[in-house]
């Protein structure tokens, strides 16, 4: 069997806190399922493979974002896998910069890559806090649980559709989260976000590779703890 | 007169706070002397010589350090030993020893361009910058332009720096003043690229160089070699220190610059240095039911990272737990930026309110674990595994609650 090819883009500039988090839960649960993985860091002074099968993007601070969203545009590494099809999974800056435009440094707007019909600007203030949000029942994952701290407000355009509608915080900030089109998608829960969220794990696992079956019921069992607690600190915050 | 009024009833509403028990009286003093005079922290740093400790690791344990080193002179110190490092804290240390002519403060990185003005500081610090709780923090590259602006406008100030972590040798190179200190990076996850430009690093061992703009590591004074320090005259000497690690003995390399800043000389103030056994509780031996319990402090990865290399080897247990309050940033995403591997094989429990967080983690790291409620759990847990001691290393309220069970120890 060909191994499924982890890609993490530019971990030098995108990855701001514990974005290495949705490369470990990716791995994990594909050779839970006896599939073999090879993945790869890829820093911003090397060419981004094209024959990857998830691409993972980070998050990063305003000056980073800008130089990796240039880097890429310059590379094509990524343009080039996303356009056969490869699935891309971005949080926070990094779903920024998959969309046409983004606020940098100074309230400059800056192009993006041009891979999702999104685009974003600078908020009035900081969403900073736990964020819970229903996914699109057309995706058929459980509800998401993350932590959210970003400046930016994203408007989604006809090419792309929310990933879920926000009950608790911020997300794009008219009461949508995320967004996708085909097999690219970006949130704005942000590092680790697939820990809490392993059903979003799998679909972008089942993108990759096809129907998944499920895991047992004790590899699922602190992952499921966790989003129950977390859920539960919040409803009761609420 | 305001000063001396403001200082008076800050320094009553201290006293009630310690006797109260609410804590140690360093910050309530503060707060009431400033709502009093708010210009006080700079009538109270007028006529003192002043350094200002800032960095993402190691704040208060340096501050302790370059406090040690300096005795020597013979002068009353003002200091603010437990960690209150924003204004009030600072304002409270300084209100408590009005005859001190030195103070050595311990300042939040957030607070530097405000405090540099406020207290006109002879000495600044700069120990390094990484990652660290970003929800309530600035962001690290803003955080070392801020640093920069506000030295490069404070001509008298001598800027003591490491050399060896780039957004801090890019901050401090705006300074007119520098000593650069070889003091080691174990932590590189936050600087890949040039905080000039941008541009990818070139890094060998400790040197680092930028491609792109000319930027590159500036040559260093003082030297931390191993476990010796190498002083300016290229002499080498064992440090010998009584607190543990890596990172300990760049701190104490530090300090060992500031010193000799105010005159005192190496071998002077490396006795002064060796002589610290423990800095607000971190680093001490205690013993509960018979069980010998060591506690270690650290509140990021870069933190984390250090602490897992001077933990006691097996069969000692080894303790985490980790909080996530106010003063620990609510979000626990930091944790999967620590890489646990090394912990396979040993004995290992996860406590503190976040510990499904950290449970995960392990997990995905493969580490084996048991999951306790308290400190008395964990003692069982441990002996029950057969081990003889444990380690203990959580993040700061966690430490604190571990350190109100275990007493106020010094």
């Amino acid at each position: 069997m060909r191994p499924l090819r982890l890609v993490w883009i530019y971990p030098d500039l995108l990855s701001t806190y514990g974005d290495r988090g949705n490369l470990l839960v990716l791995e994990r649960r594909a050779r839970l399922r006896g599939m073999p993985v090879e993945w790869a860091e890829v820093h911003a002074n090397r060419p981004v493979p094209r024959d990857g099968d998830i691409y993972l993007m980070g998050g990063g601070e305003d000056l980073p974002q800008t130089l990796a969203t240039r880097r890429l545009q310059a590379d094509g590494g990524l343009h080039a896998a996303a356009s056969r099809g490869a699935v891309v999974f971005a949080v926070c800056a990094g779903y920024q910069m998959l969309g046409m435009e983004f606020g940098g440094a100074d309230d400059t707007q800056v192009q993006g890559l041009g891979l999702l019909d999104i685009r974003s600007g600078r908020g009035e203030r900081r969403a900073v806090g736990e964020i819970v949000a229903d996914v699109d029942p057309a995706l058929n994952v459980p509800q998401l649980t993350g932590f959210e701290n970003h400046q930016g407000v994203t408007r989604l355009g006809p090419g792309a559709r929310p990933l879920a509608r926000t009950s608790l915080g911020t997300g794009n900030g008219d009461g949508t989260e995320g967004a996708y089109a085909g097999r690219v998608l970006g949130t704005y829960l942000h590092g680790p976000a697939l820990v809490r969220n392993p059903g979003l794990a799998d679909l972008l696992l089942s993108w990759a590779a096809g129907p998944l079956p499920p895991l047992p019921p004790q590899a699922e069992d602190l992952a499921q703890r966790l989003r129950d607690e977390r859920l539960a600190a919040v409803s009761t915050a609420r | 007169m305001r000063a001396r009024l403001a200082t008076t009833v800050g320094g009553a509403a201290a006293t009630v706070s310690r006797l109260a028990g609410k804590g140690d009286g360093s910050v309530i003093g503060g707060i009431i002397g400033l709502r009093l005079e708010p210009s006080l922290l700079s009538l109270l740093a007028a006529d003192r010589h002043v350094v200002l400790v800032t960095g993402t690791n190691g704040k208060t344990t340096t501050t302790r350090l370059i406090t040690a080193a300096l005795a020597p002179l013979g002068q009353g110190i003002a200091s603010n030993i437990y960690g209150a490092n924003m204004e009030a804290g600072l304002t409270s240390a300084l209100s408590r020893a009005p005859d001190a002519t030195l103070a050595v403060l311990e300042t939040d990185e957030k607070y530097i361009p405000a405090m540099v003005k406020a207290t006109n500081p002879k000495v600044v610090v700069l120990l390094n910058l990484s990652r660290d709780q970003m929800d309530r923090a600035a962001e690290i590259w803003l955080l070392a332009r801020r640093w920069r602006e506000a030295l490069a406008s404070a001509p008298d100030c001598r800027v003591v720096a490491n050399a060896d972590d780039p957004l801090v040798a890019w901050a401090a190179s705006g300074a007119r003043q520098v000593t650069w200190v070889a003091a080691g990076q174990r932590w590189r996850e936050d600087s890949w690229c040039c905080p000039n430009c941008g541009s990818h690093l070139r890094r060998d061992a400790d040197d680092w160089a930028c491609g792109e703009c000319g930027g590159r590591r500036p040559p260093v004074s003082w030297m931390l070699y191993g476990d010796q320090v190498i002083d300016p005259s290229g002499q080498a000497t064992p440090l010998d220190l009584a607190l543990p690690g890596r990172a300990n003995a760049s701190n104490a390399v530090i300090a060992l610059a500031v010193a000799e800043a105010f005159g005192v000389h190496m071998p002077q103030a490396l006795r002064e240095l060796r002589a610290v056994t423990s800095v607000a509780g971190r680093y001490t031996q205690v013993s509960r039911r018979g069980f010998d319990i060591r506690s270690l402090l650290a509140k990021n990865p870069a933190g984390w990272l250090e602490a897992l290399d001077v933990l006691a080897p097996p069969p000692a247990a080894v303790l985490l737990s980790v909080n996530a309050q106010g003063p620990d940033g609510r979000d626990t995403s930091w944790l999967w930026d620590v890489d646990y591997r090394r912990l396979r094989g040993r004995n290992v429990l996860v406590g503190g309110e976040r510990k499904l967080d950290l449970a995960l983690r392990l997990e995905a790291d493969e580490v084996p674990f048991r999951l306790v409620n308290d400190i008395d759990e964990a003692i069982d847990a441990a002996r029950a595994l057969g081990s003889p001691s444990l380690e203990v290393l959580a993040n700061y309220t966690a430490f604190q609650q571990y350190r109100a069970v275990l007493g106020r120890t010094e």
